[in-house]
């Protein structure tokens, strides 16, 4: 990136003889969506907390608009942040915990007074500036805290798992909501959660991080899509793992359970004999043969769960068990426990995993 | 059911009948002063003394000079301890301990020793160093209950988050404290200080052998000369104690309402 707004550069912590976020580096430019992705105790919170100012880095350098700001405190970062727990002030009204920062910032009462009802017409909660947080629902409050955070114009916007806290329903609503108010205000966003339907559905870019590292950065569909390590195409969506065995290397053959397939150019290094992990989504394996699919493999059906528009079926083939989702169709009876069957996919479509 | 409304009320009147049958007879006596009738002159001379207005007065002064320096000690601190060193907590929480073990003659004689007229920090050395010695010596009487009512209020609602909060929407410490915590553990602020105005109102050995006029000595003096007027006294005394505790339960209703526990 030639001139990113915010730039993470080398940065590690350690808490006594524990690494916890391990020389991550990152660039982000100006107005970037970008969650940091990953199970819990990977290091993401870590890493925002140093954004934040929270934390200070064990090495490494944090800049935001060019300006290194390792050595600030968070007072001085003019950075705004929303807390999965809210962290409403509870003694003050909806209005003065938006008021607060512009309060702090010695802004005139008129001009805050009108920042504030700008943030509350964003967020769609115009007549709740009298309202104590405790008389809000949990979504209200989230949907506060983000006014607040916005209102004094941070430059950068921090969200430590802001939907975590709240009901699936809200979730979906707030998710949306969050990301459209980001959009309108060009602000540049970290985001960190550890459900990967959040992270692929609201941002621009992904990181995915594992055991305090980066293990993939990228756009959702490249995460999803091409994932680089194990570990992304495990934690990302659900993933079926199959283990083959190199029978040629040049021509790309892999056997999978005295099966063979073919995998042309996507063996480069390895050698005949080598055993290899390939990975397949559900949703690009068919139950039977079907055109354009170019790649089949027997098995027999060890598990068939009816969920209403989808059933999915679990093929046990050889050691490995597959999991595909078909439609629904009401014409035709669903799969039968037991029954043999042949599933069918491309290979261009099938990920070797390093 | 029954069987168990009768014993529960059993022992509500028991309990109930053991700490107000000695103060309905002590007030009952404190109106028989006049002969063959009830009046209210033991309260009349009591409150009309010179010396019970100048007692009171000081101890009130000293009452409020005690709970700001309690305030500005120990709010700070477990405010501090709680976000910072938590693993600090159960030795200052033995520490704040030790004034209920180490009787009050024993910290007045060290304070004695240690801050007579000779020595680098000479307080007893005039009326107004000795006063101050007599806060601090309060404070410290108080500091149990002080620290476990802030500490407390301060398990009530979530220090560091909203510390966090504050501190990346640009305040600073004094802000953050004066504006954030303070107001959200004011109650319990107040708990503890209706509970140090207690304890200063009635104190006797600090007052007595720092020789200050306080409202404890007049009480003792009073108790060993005359009949009546220590049980005005000592009906004043509670009257006042519980109109703390109202107040504390009337204030209580004013507190901030966390938005996790609303009730």
């Amino acid at each position: 990136m030639a001139d990113p707004f915010l730039s993470i550069q080398s940065v590690k912590k350690s808490f006594g003889n524990v690494a916890v976020v391990k020389d991550f580096n990152l660039d982000v430019g100006a107005g970037e969506f970008v969650s940091f992705l990953g199970p819990s105790g990977c290091g993401k919170t870590t890493m925002l907390r140093i954004v934040a100012g929270f934390e200070e880095p064990s090495a490494g350098k944090v800049l935001i608009g060019g300006k290194d700001v390792t050595g600030l405190k968070p007072n001085q970062r003019n950075i705004g942040m929303v807390f999965q727990a809210y962290a409403l002030f509870p003694n003050l009204t909806v209005a003065q915990n938006i008021g607060f920062g512009l309060k702090v910032a010695g802004m005139p009462k008129a001009e805050a007074q009108a920042r504030i009802d700008e943030m509350l017409a964003i967020i769609k909660l115009p007549d709740f500036g009298d309202r104590y947080p405790y008389q809000l629902s949990g979504g209200q409050q989230q949907r506060i805290a983000l006014a607040r955070a916005l209102a004094p114009k941070p430059k950068l916007l921090l969200l430590d798992e802001p939907l975590s806290a709240l009901d699936a329903k809200v979730r979906i609503s707030l998710r949306e909501e969050i990301r459209s108010i980001q959009k309108k205000l060009g602000i540049t966003t970290i985001f960190v959660t550890h459900d990967q339907e959040e992270a692929l559905s609201m941002s621009d870019r992904i990181v995915v991080m594992n055991e305090g590292r980066a293990d993939q950065t990228g756009t959702p569909f490249e995460i999803y899509n091409r994932p680089s390590t194990k570990f992304v195409a495990n934690f990302v969506g659900t993933l079926n793992v199959l283990e083959g065995t190199i029978s040629d290397a040049a021509s790309g053959t892999v056997k999978i359970n005295a099966e063979e397939i073919g995998l042309k150019g996507k063996l480069n290094g390895s050698k005949a004999g080598d055993t290899l992990s390939l990975a397949l989504r559900p949703e690009a394996i068919s139950l039977g043969r079907k055109a354009g699919n170019d790649s089949n493999l027997t098995g027999q059906i060890a598990d068939v769960h009816f969920l209403g528009s989808v059933i999915r079926v679990r093929v046990g083939v050889g050691q490995n068990v597959v999991s595909l989702d078909t439609f629904n169709s009401p014409s035709s009876p669903p799969p039968v426990v037991g029954q043999k069957t042949e599933i069918s996919f491309s290979s261009g479509d099938v990920l070797v995993l390093h | 059911m029954k069987t168990s409304r009768f014993w529960a009320w059993l022992v509500f009147i028991v309990g109930a009948a053991y700490f107000f049958i000695p103060l309905i007879a002590t007030f009952e006596f404190s109106l028989r002063m006049r002969r063959g009738e009830y009046s209210f002159d033991a309260y009349r001379v009591v409150l009309g003394d010179a010396r019970f207005q100048e007692t009171f007065a000081y101890s009130v002064t000293v009452a409020v000079f005690t709970i700001l320096l309690g305030v500005f000690l120990v709010v700070p601190t477990a405010y501090w301890i709680r976000l910072r060193m938590p693993q600090l907590r159960p030795i200052v929480e033995f520490i704040t301990l030790l004034p209920l073990v180490i009787p009050a003659i024993v910290i007045v004689f060290g304070y004695i020793r240690m801050y007579g007229s000779n020595s680098p920090l000479p307080f007893l050395g005039s009326a107004r160093g000795t006063d101050a010695l007599l806060v601090i010596g309060y404070a410290t009487l108080a500091l149990p209950y002080m620290y476990r009512a802030v500490d407390t209020g301060l398990r009530t609602i979530d220090v560091r988050t909203l510390t966090e909060a504050a501190q990346i929407l640009g305040a600073g410490w004094t802000t953050i404290i004066a504006r954030v915590i303070l107001p959200n553990v004011l109650i319990a602020v107040l708990s503890g200080a209706f509970l140090t105005f207690a304890i200063v109102i009635g104190e006797f050995t600090l007052a007595s052998l720092l020789n200050r006029p306080a409202f404890g000595p007049y009480l003792q003096n009073i108790g060993a000369n005359r009949a009546y007027e220590p049980a005005a006294l000592a009906v004043i005394a509670f009257a006042i104690t519980w109109g703390c505790m109202s107040v504390i339960q009337i204030l209580a209703r004013f507190a901030p309402k966390s938005a996790n526990r609303p009730n």
